[in-house]
């Protein structure tokens, strides 16, 4: 943080899931290095629980980081993520590139829930969210992005979220947005004034029996079917807060009913 | 290419059902997003830039003949909502019965035998402009021009809009069509390479979650 | 046909008023019915719909302003099952639908043939709109003009496209025009004038069998056209 970063920094962090035989779930890659460390937190029955932790702020103008999950064959997987992931103007001329690559093979199942990402005055960042599933597999991926700190303008943000199912894409979208931005990004068409904004992909291989049905779930949200056994949940927030009800409620709503 | 042919297939007139179509308009105007000329040319901006720049590119990379199947499944992918997914193949068989009479060709037949239900109507667009004898850039022209004109002839009819005024929208959108279309063709050239991953996937958090509510309105005077 | 080329690929029929599906099979006859709003459009083709169905296999498109107010009508009515009633929406255009561009009542027709098919007759009514809006022939084989005693007695006399040129001209609620002083001798003499030799049908549904000349009418049509 004092002029020796004008390269930005580089750091990946991996993680590795896979069934461990007595209907647990082992993690024989867990590694981080600068800004991104890994933790296994207590888990839940089978299920694994990993947490994202920032060891420092960012990302920051000219960072490259790097998130792989690869969920195994049986192994259940959950990531989170410790607080909000702030994106900082940095002394770098590039922008920062954040690249999340999850994978996970049939009979797997990977809940990818990290916290908000907040777009900050003067920051430039692109996320790239790549999902890679085999036919069976199982997902519930969150992303939340909050167009500036309270009151504040934001940065330049793009992400672009990819899910590919049994080698079919089902969903590409990518969203700018900030200064710089192609126009009519802030309209009536894309995110009218509004300044958080939501997706939940959810994959289930009952949805081929039970299909999800379109609905709009008021506000500025609805649950879209995407072509395969898998559903989008878009929404659009005055601020992350009320983002996130959306986002719990419509992950409820496509949740499995409990016994 | 042929000048002539371009202004044929650009229409407004053309008939393949645009006419039933207010490009997510009505449902802005019901949600009292969209009031005037002013808030109209933001929506228009922004559809142009997203959903607009996606039609451009997937139909300047059929008339580059991409494989369609491809395409419509790459249209798929970048047309999360359900009630858009039907609309464009919808519009896109009302396209193919307007372009095989006016341009008959072999590959116009084809895509009709594949897709007997529709295929997105950028694929198709971009199909009729080869049959048309068009190249890449007119079939982007098409898409985006569409993409801003529907809007903007629906909220004259739903807001009693002056219709000089949302003429001079499109007028002074007309340098950003120019760009989009750069860009769109651009990108179509490199998915001939690259696959369709290369497409733009530019998305519009509102036109989309804007289509399920209209979907669901018991009175409404358009399609989508 | 004036259409050349071939169809050989079993896709959607890339002309519209050609008289045989992509099979090679008869397909239906479509009959138009359009007229001012509140003229009895869509009571007249709900009592076709009832005094036809037992004799032809027939559905319905309807072309509302306001999407599917009509198909509602005739859903709640029972006049047929559900899927053989599709709505087209018209973008506040109803004549564009009709005339100007057709394709999405063609798609309709045709989804409706594909799906519960074979069907002998399909009546596409119009949305209410002015006097001067009529069918495409690329969409229907004739179509019928519906207006009404209480719209002025005057309009047969005013002509318009839909007056002079409809196949059947149906001058609807004649029970009517004593309560609202118009002249039905006049409206006939009038309605020759401007049409010549085409058929005229006054008729009121109110009473029993009230749609008997006009479904007579079609059934000399659907004669004519399966001949």
């Amino acid at each position: 943080m004092d002029g020796v970063n004008t390269a930005g920094v580089r750091a990946a962090a991996r993680v590795r899931a896979c069934a461990d035989g007595r209907g647990g779930t082992c993690l024989p890659v867990l590694e981080g290095d600068g800004p991104l460390a890994l933790r296994r937190t207590r888990g839940s029955g089978t299920e694994a629980h990993v947490l994202l932790v920032g060891a420092m702020s960012g990302p920051l103008g000219g960072d490259r980081l790097s998130v792989r999950a690869d969920v195994r064959p049986g192994a259940r997987l959950r990531i989170g993520s410790a607080a909000a992931t702030l994106a900082l103007p940095g002394q770098h001329e590039a922008g920062a590139r954040y690249d999340v690559r999850l994978t996970v093979a049939g009979g797997g199942e990977l809940h990818w829930l990290p916290e908000q990402l907040i777009s900050v005055r003067g920051s430039e960042l692109q996320i790239t969210t790549h999902a890679d599933l085999d036919h069976g597999a199982r997902l519930v991926l969150r992303e939340e992005q909050v167009l500036g700190r309270a009151g504040e303008e934001p940065g330049r943000l793009t992400t672009r979220l990819t899910v590919r199912l049994a080698g079919r894409t089902v969903l590409d979208q990518q969203l700018a947005c900030g200064p710089g931005a192609p126009g009519g990004w802030d309209g009536p068409a894309v995110l009218g004034g509004l300044r958080a904004v939501g997706q939940l992909v959810v994959v289930r291989p009952e949805f081929e029996e039970k299909p999800v049905t379109a609905r709009e779930l008021g506000g500025d949200a609805a649950v879209l079917p995407l072509p395969g056994p898998a559903a989008l949940v878009t929404a659009v927030a005055p601020d992350a807060l009320r983002l996130r009800r959306i986002l719990d409620g419509a992950s409820a709503l496509l949740a499995p009913a409990r016994d | 290419m042929s000048r002539g042919a371009l202004l044929v297939l650009a229409d407004g007139r053309f008939p393949a059902g645009g006419h039933a179509h207010s490009g997510g308009a009505e449902a802005a105007v019901g949600a009292g997003r969209v009031t005037g000329a002013a808030s109209l040319e933001d929506f228009c901006r922004g559809r142009l830039h997203t959903t607009g720049l996606v039609a451009a590119a997937v139909a300047a990379a059929a008339a580059l003949g991409v494989d369609p199947g491809e395409l419509d499944a790459a249209a798929d992918a970048r047309t999360p909502s359900p009630a858009l997914r039907t609309a464009a193949r919808r519009l896109g068989r009302q396209l193919l019965r307007a372009a095989r009479v006016a341009w008959p060709s072999g590959e116009l037949d084809a895509l009709a035998g594949r897709f007997p239900k529709g295929a997105h109507q950028p694929v198709v667009l971009g199909v009729t402009a080869r049959a048309a004898g068009l190249g890449p850039a007119d079939a982007a022209y098409c898409a985006a021009y569409e993409s801003v004109s529907g809007p903007a002839s629906a909220t004259v009819r739903l807001l009693g809009l002056d219709p000089f005024d949302a003429t001079g929208v499109l007028a002074r959108l007309a340098p950003e069509v120019d760009a989009v279309v750069s860009r769109a063709v651009g990108a179509a050239r490199g998915a001939v390479g690259e696959g369709v991953d290369a497409l733009p996937a530019a998305s519009a958090p509102l036109l989309e979650v804007g289509a399920e509510a209209h979907a669901g309105w018991a009175v409404r005077l358009f399609a989508t | 046909m004036h259409l050349g080329h071939s169809l050989s690929h079993g896709g959607p029929d890339a002309v519209s008023a050609g008289a045989r599906r992509p099979d090679g099979a008869r397909r239906a006859l479509r009959i138009g019915l359009g007229g001012p709003v509140g003229s009895g459009k869509t009571a007249t083709v709900a009592a076709l719909c009832r005094i036809l169905r037992d004799e032809v296999s027939l559905a319905v498109v309807t072309n509302d302003i306001y999407t599917r107010e009509d198909a509602e009508f005739l859903l709640r009515e029972a006049v047929l099952p559900p899927e053989r009633i599709t709505a087209v929406e018209t973008g506040a255009c109803p004549h564009t639908a009709i005339r100007d561009d057709i394709s999405a009542n063609l798609e309709a027709v045709e989804d409706l043939e594909d799906e519960v098919g074979p069907l002998d007759l399909i009546l596409v009514e119009s949305g209410g709109d002015n006097l001067t809006a009529t069918f495409s022939k690329g969409l229907v084989d004739a179509q019928i003009f519906v207006i009404d005693v209480a719209g002025g007695d005057d309009i047969p006399r005013k002509g318009g496209p839909g007056v002079t040129t409809a196949d059947l001209l149906v001058v609807n609620k004649t029970d009517l025009a004593p309560h609202v002083g118009s002249d039905l001798a006049r409206m006939a003499a009038d309605a020759r004038a401007q049409r010549a030799h085409l058929p005229v049908v006054f008729q009121s549904l109110r009473g029993e069998d009230g749609v008997r000349d006009v479904a007579a009418w079609v059934r000399e049509r659907l004669a004519a056209w399966t001949a």
